[in-house]
């Protein structure tokens, strides 16, 4: 049957399987009010477990770098403790955009709690000890 | 806090590993596990680390560490342990030439020319990427065609960008993950090019990074032509046909910058041409034994020098062995010898290691040549295990055990899978 033609078309939303190379193709089926009637396309329970997840509250771990003074590196490495929304990762990266850091650094350290109300802390992901960076660290 | 200062460097050492990423760390606490005393890591970089400091995202460590740690938490993890087990390490110091006696030649701005001597050598030198040579692109040699590795380290480590339109070549991991990297830094990613009509990356990777940024994907198709004077100005790409030919009459221009090639990896292997190892013509890398050996007596190797692993879970465990090896070879120990050969046969690329012997239990890595649903892996007559799946992209380990190898009595056994 043609997408068009099906009724339950705008019910309908298609995603890929991340959980193995299979690739599973899902489509999720929600009723009237949202809630998922059903998944389908799934080879194993990781699928419909997955299809249900990105369906109704997708999430995703952010990783990006924050700028740092005086270090081995202009940048260090961070990331969010825990998932996120996934519509809020841009803006995330966008808050972290002004940040700056002072080396010595270690691993583990806060770099802004309860990122943008999510409840999720964002940290440092290595050690990053004071050195002079070979090049100049200016962006763009 | 973790620092790449050298401590006081001896002539002589036990065990001597080149390259201190993943691999060569993990070979240097497998060796002092096995009893070898002086131990010392070599890296031309400022850190021991490797590859994993510029890749910043998570996906590592699910398998060793049982949580899902980003890169640089890794190697960072490794590092602590490489300075707690009293590992000399020395950075910024290249290693240019060896011999077969496992005299280490090495040089460095600070220390300049020294030759060490070592009872034995950990080759951990990994792989560098493959670059426009490797697939003679067409067209003018402007600035701002470079590797996806390299431009990761640019923007992750040293804070600049490649470029602002960026046109990426290769949908291997790296080149996804920079296209997802870019994007949040503000750059125009205008698309990733595949030339074989399936993507190389993780589905993961192709949701996460791609479609989760609406970044087009194109299989089947390639840059057929760069251009541009002293910057690349736009690239022309076009669908192939069966032979991977472009179809240059359905080609059409991008305007950009920039063009990322993420086409692969190659073992770093001029130290092993230096001293004559016995290399696989499919890997590229030296063959080994089951001890993780190469041809060179005392000579060990391991990681992406040997072959290219997608996984580094698979790096530590495959270096954790070889550096044990080393060690027991130091303190006059040995396993028995391999009394037996993997032949690779259909859809079978390589095996890794090369020999095994039929009286200890093996980790047998292996990549295919091509996708096949269900399927059996066969060691011969002798053993064989169901797959749902296999993927050139995807390594495939098995575990070979002595019980599977009881009434085989050859001395070569050949590898094939093949549909069920
Ligand atoms: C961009 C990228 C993304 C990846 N993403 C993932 C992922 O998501 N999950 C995952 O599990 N794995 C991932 N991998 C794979 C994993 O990182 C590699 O398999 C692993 O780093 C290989 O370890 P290695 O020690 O063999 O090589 P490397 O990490 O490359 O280390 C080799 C070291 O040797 C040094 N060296 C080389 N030659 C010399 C010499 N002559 N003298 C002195 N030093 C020398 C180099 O400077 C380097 O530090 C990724 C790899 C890359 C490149
Ligand atoms: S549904 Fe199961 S088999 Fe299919 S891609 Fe997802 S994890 Fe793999």
């Amino acid at each position: 049957m043609a997408p068009d033609d099906d009724p339950h078309a705008d019910h309908l939303t298609h995603y890929l399987c991340i959980g193995c190379p299979l690739g599973c193709r899902l489509e999720v089926e929600e009723d009237d009010h949202g809630d998922v009637l059903e998944v389908r396309g799934f080879d194993c329970k990781k699928g419909k477990e997955y299809g249900r997840q990105e369906h109704t509250e997708p999430k995703r771990m952010v990783t990006t770098t924050v700028a740092v003074r005086g270090g081995l590196h202009a940048r260090v490495p961070v990331k969010t403790r825990e998932a996120v929304p996934k519509p809020l990762v841009r803006e995330v990266c966008r808050a972290l955009g002004t940040v700056e850091l002072t080396a010595p650094v270690a691993i583990g350290t806060l770099v802004m709690g309860d990122v943008l109300g999510t409840g999720v802390d964002i940290i440092v992901t290595r050690d990053m000890p004071e050195g002079a960076p070979t090049r100049a660290a200016q962006r763009g | 806090m973790i620092t790449g200062k050298p401590r006081h460097l001896e002539k002589t050492y036990d065990v001597t590993v080149v390259g201190g990423g993943p691999a060569g760390m993990a070979a240097a606490l497998g060796a002092r596990e096995a009893g070898a005393e002086k131990i010392l890591i070599i890296d031309r970089e400022e850190t021991a680390g490797g590859i994993l400091w510029q890749c910043i995202h998570n996906g590592f460590g699910l398998h060793h560490f049982k949580e899902e740690l980003t890169g640089p938490e890794y190697a960072q993890r490794y590092l602590e342990q490489v300075l707690e087990h009293e590992i000399d390490v020395i950075t910024d110091t290249y290693v240019a030439d060896m011999d077969a006696g496992r005299h280490v030649k090495i040089m460095s701005g600070s220390q300049g020319i020294h030759v060490l001597d070592s009872k034995s050598v950990v080759l951990a030198m990994g792989a560098r990427e493959r670059t426009r040579g490797a697939i003679r692109i067409p067209g003018t040699r402007p600035a701002g065609v470079l590797t996806a590795g390299l431009a990761q380290k640019f923007v992750n480590m040293a804070g600049y960008l490649p470029g602002k339109r960026v046109v990426i070549l290769g949908s291997g991991d790296i080149g996804l993950i920079m296209a997802r990297r870019l994007v949040l830094e503000g750059v125009e990613v205008l698309g990733v090019f595949e030339i074989m009509p399936h993507v190389n990356g993780l589905n993961r990777n192709v949701v996460q990074c791609l479609h989760d940024f609406d970044i087009p994907l194109h299989l089947s198709t390639t840059v057929a032509e760069i251009h541009g004077r002293d910057r690349v100005e736009k690239v022309t790409v076009a669908p192939v046909d069966e032979a991977l030919r472009p179809i240059m009459d359905k080609a059409w221009d991008i305007p950009c910058d920039t063009l990322l090639l993420s086409i692969g990896l190659i073992p770093e292997n001029e130290l092993s041409q230096r001293i004559n190892l016995r290399l696989d013509p499919v890997t590229t890398g030296p063959v080994v034994t089951s001890t993780m050996e190469t041809s060179a007596d005392g000579v060990f190797a391991c990681g992406n020098v040997v072959h290219i692993h997608d996984l580094v879970d698979f790096v530590s465990q495959e270096s954790d062995l070889a550096g044990q090896c080393a060690g027991e070879y130091v303190t006059g120990r040995r396993r028995p010898a391999d009394n037996i050969r993997l032949v690779p046969g259909d859809n079978v690329a390589y095996c890794v290691p090369h020999t095994i012997s039929s009286d200890r239990e093996h980790t047998i890595y292996l990549r295919v040549r091509r996708n096949e649903g269900k399927c059996a892996i066969k060691f011969g007559d002798a053993y064989q295990r169901k797959l749902r799946y296999v993927f050139p992209a995807e390594m495939v380990t098995v575990t070979m055990r002595p019980r599977f190898l009881e009434n085989f009595h050859g001395d070569s056994l050949r590898v094939d899978v093949v549909p069920r």
